[in-house]
């Protein structure tokens, strides 16, 4: 017990500054073996509290045939357990292998043992005491039923959102990138138009909203407008501000290598804006998720927002959480695409800036 | 009258009764260039030397085409300097490369910017051992030492094959043995390719070790006071005679000793 307190404090990443990230470097068979272990077991708590606690309170649990097969929302919800378990296991084993990676699957094993039992609390809760209110607070395995009776449609309106955004944000990040190109590089254009994109970029896109119904036939492209709205003004106003920022010095630089106008632009004051243009981006993204759900809650034929409405009528609660839990997905896995992306384009910033 | 004659065909550049004023930062009227004629040999090292605010980045600039000269005509080979031309490569103070950039994408924008880089790929390894910097070629200008920045910053002019190097203060930043060590190789790259060179500088000493000419330019207004001969032959030795006697003609034109008779003991 004295040797486990001591393994801890030394390596359990919370307790740790950045000194110690060093030394963590190399991690030995017994202390990789000891993560390992913690990160299973949290997942391995989770399911026994679903499969062994009884069932106390009077919740109806019905079976749905999946592809022949019956489920019953707690086995649906110990077989996703068990694919996360399987996942980390096989990621784990892998890591055992790379030094690098050692470290950083047993850095987050922590808290992984801590949802895992988060998880089988709120499982007893919410599902087998049935103590949290009712039926605001659904448990766990209740919020993944509606995919067992309804995952086609849930599919279908994540694809709508997914179509919405997409559409409506690639349009507005390439307004954005445009004026935001002319308005930095011409200052004419700037002295006219940036007071205007500071003034517009300050209103909420729904308030366009009115507009928006009116002016476009379909409430699709009333939403992509809307979206376009939230990406257009904040991206050009920070692609503007990239572009003017150019020192001159690069831009004789290039002059003097014989670089047309065009090169100017293209290749010396858009590479130099790529940092203002990504966090333009990543503003406007939040933005634009906000703007998508709220279009989508007054009226769109589809998407998540749709279906947090259409629950919510129905007091299907468990239904809310569902389509939230698709949405924490859905735009984490967006985020995280464009982060890899800027990640990619200003990989001549590593180990320079300040990360 | 031969003489004179040979001179005019060697001349690459002229510099015709140049004025230049600008106003500074704080709205100051500044004569930066009054009156100057000079002519640049074919194939010359010509060092500008003076102190700050005496005009001679200004000139390089002016010769370069990134300003035009109020008045006064700058010709090239015949042909007026109105505009920057990739025939007329420069290297400034702090390298200035583009950050996003590798070393070799930095060495090869001459060839993008001109359109012509496809047929030219393989200028870009030359130039990059030229200026001894094989094994960077991926590296981004963070990861250079100020010394490494600058020989790419030398090598990225060169790869456009300019008739006139410009050099602006280039080892102004440097430590001493980077600066040696750049100079050798200005030294070097000059005696290949017989670009004429045209360095502004303040270091008095990197003037003599390199130039075949000085230029001393005197502030407010900019005017050349002199211009001297060096004709030392070269590997030239900084601690020798010559170099250190040299050395104080040149700094008492500067005002920077007095023209007192030098002390008993150094003889």
């Amino acid at each position: 017990m004295v040797e486990l307190n001591k393994l801890q404090a030394q390596t359990i990443p919370i307790f740790k500054t950045k000194k110690d990230k060093i030394q963590l470097k190399n991690l030995s068979d017994k202390q990789w073996f000891f993560y390992f272990i913690l990160t299973l077991l949290g997942f391995l708590i989770a399911i026994a509290a679903n499969k062994f606690i009884r069932q106390m309170a009077n919740v109806e649990i019905k079976t749905y045939m999946i592809f022949g097969i019956p489920f019953t929302f707690n086995t649906f919800y110990r077989l996703l357990l068990g694919v996360l378990l399987l996942f980390y296991a096989i990621a784990g084993i892998f890591s055992y292998f790379n030094p690098s990676a050692r470290v950083k699957f047993s850095s987050r094993a922590p808290f992984r043992f801590a949802v895992g039992l988060a998880l089988a609390i709120w499982d007893i809760l919410g599902t087998k005491y049935l103590l949290l209110p009712q039926p605001f607070f659904p448990g766990p395995a209740k919020i993944l039923e509606p995919f067992l009776m309804e995952g086609d449609f849930i599919f279908s309106n994540m694809l709508y959102s997914l179509k919405l955004f997409t559409v409506g944000f690639s349009l507005g990040m390439l307004l954005g990138i445009g004026t935001g190109i002319i308005i930095g590089w011409f200052p004419k254009a700037y002295y006219w138009l940036y007071p205007i994109l500071k003034l517009t970029g300050v209103i909420p896109a729904v308030a366009w909203m009115p507009f928006a119904l009116t002016l476009f036939p379909t409430p699709f492209w009333a939403a992509v407008f809307l979206i376009v709205i939230c990406g257009w003004f904040s991206i050009a106003a920070l692609t503007a501000q990239g572009i003017k920022s150019t020192p001159k010095v690069q831009l004789e630089v290039a002059r003097t290598l014989g670089a047309s106008t065009f090169f100017l632009v293209f290749h010396v004051a858009v590479p130099h804006a790529m940092p203002q243009i990504f966090t333009g981006i990543a503003n406007a993204n939040g933005f634009a998720f906000t703007t998508l759900v709220m279009a989508e809650m007054m009226g769109q034929p589809g998407g998540l927002g749709y279906y947090i409405n259409l629950s919510k009528v129905w007091s299907a609660y468990y239904k809310v959480f569902a389509s939230i839990f698709v949405m924490a997905i859905l735009f984490s896995l967006i985020m995280k695409g464009i982060a890899l992306v800027q990640a990619h384009v200003l990989r001549w910033q590593k180990g320079w800036v300040k990360e | 009258m031969s003489e004179t004659l040979s001179v005019i065909s060697r001349t690459i550049l002229r510099i015709e009764n140049v004025s230049h004023t600008y106003y500074d930062d704080y709205g100051n009227h500044v004569e930066a260039l009054r009156d100057i004629n000079l002519s640049v040999v074919r194939g010359e090292f010509l060092s500008i030397i003076g102190s700050s605010g005496c005009g001679k980045t200004t000139l390089l600039r002016l010769i370069a085409g990134l300003e035009k000269p109020e008045k006064g005509t700058l010709i090239l080979n015949g042909e007026k300097i109105t505009e920057p031309d990739p025939q007329r490569g420069y290297v400034f103070q702090h390298g200035c490369l583009f950050q996003w950039l590798t070393v070799e994408k930095n060495i090869a924008t001459g060839l993008r910017a001109r359109g012509i880089y496809r047929e030219n790929k393989e200028l870009v390894q030359h130039y990059i051992d030229l200026v001894g910097l094989r094994g960077f070629e991926k590296a981004y200008p963070h990861q250079l030492s100020g010394g490494m920045a600058q020989r790419v910053a030398i090598a990225r002019a060169l790869i456009n094959k300019p008739k006139v190097l410009l050099l602006d203060e280039p080892m102004g930043a440097l430590d001493s043995f980077s600066r040696a060590d750049i100079q050798d190789k200005l030294l070097e790259l000059h005696k290949e390719n017989e670009t004429t060179m045209i360095l502004v500088t303040h270091d008095v000493d990197e003037a003599i070790y390199l130039s075949d000419r000085i230029v001393i330019m005197t502030p407010r207004p900019g005017k050349i006071s002199e211009i001297m001969d060096i004709n030392l032959p070269h590997p030239r030795h900084r601690g020798g005679t010559d170099f250190l006697y040299l050395r104080r003609t040149i700094l008492e034109k500067l005002h920077l000793v007095s023209a007192l008779p030098e002390p008993e003991y150094i003889i």
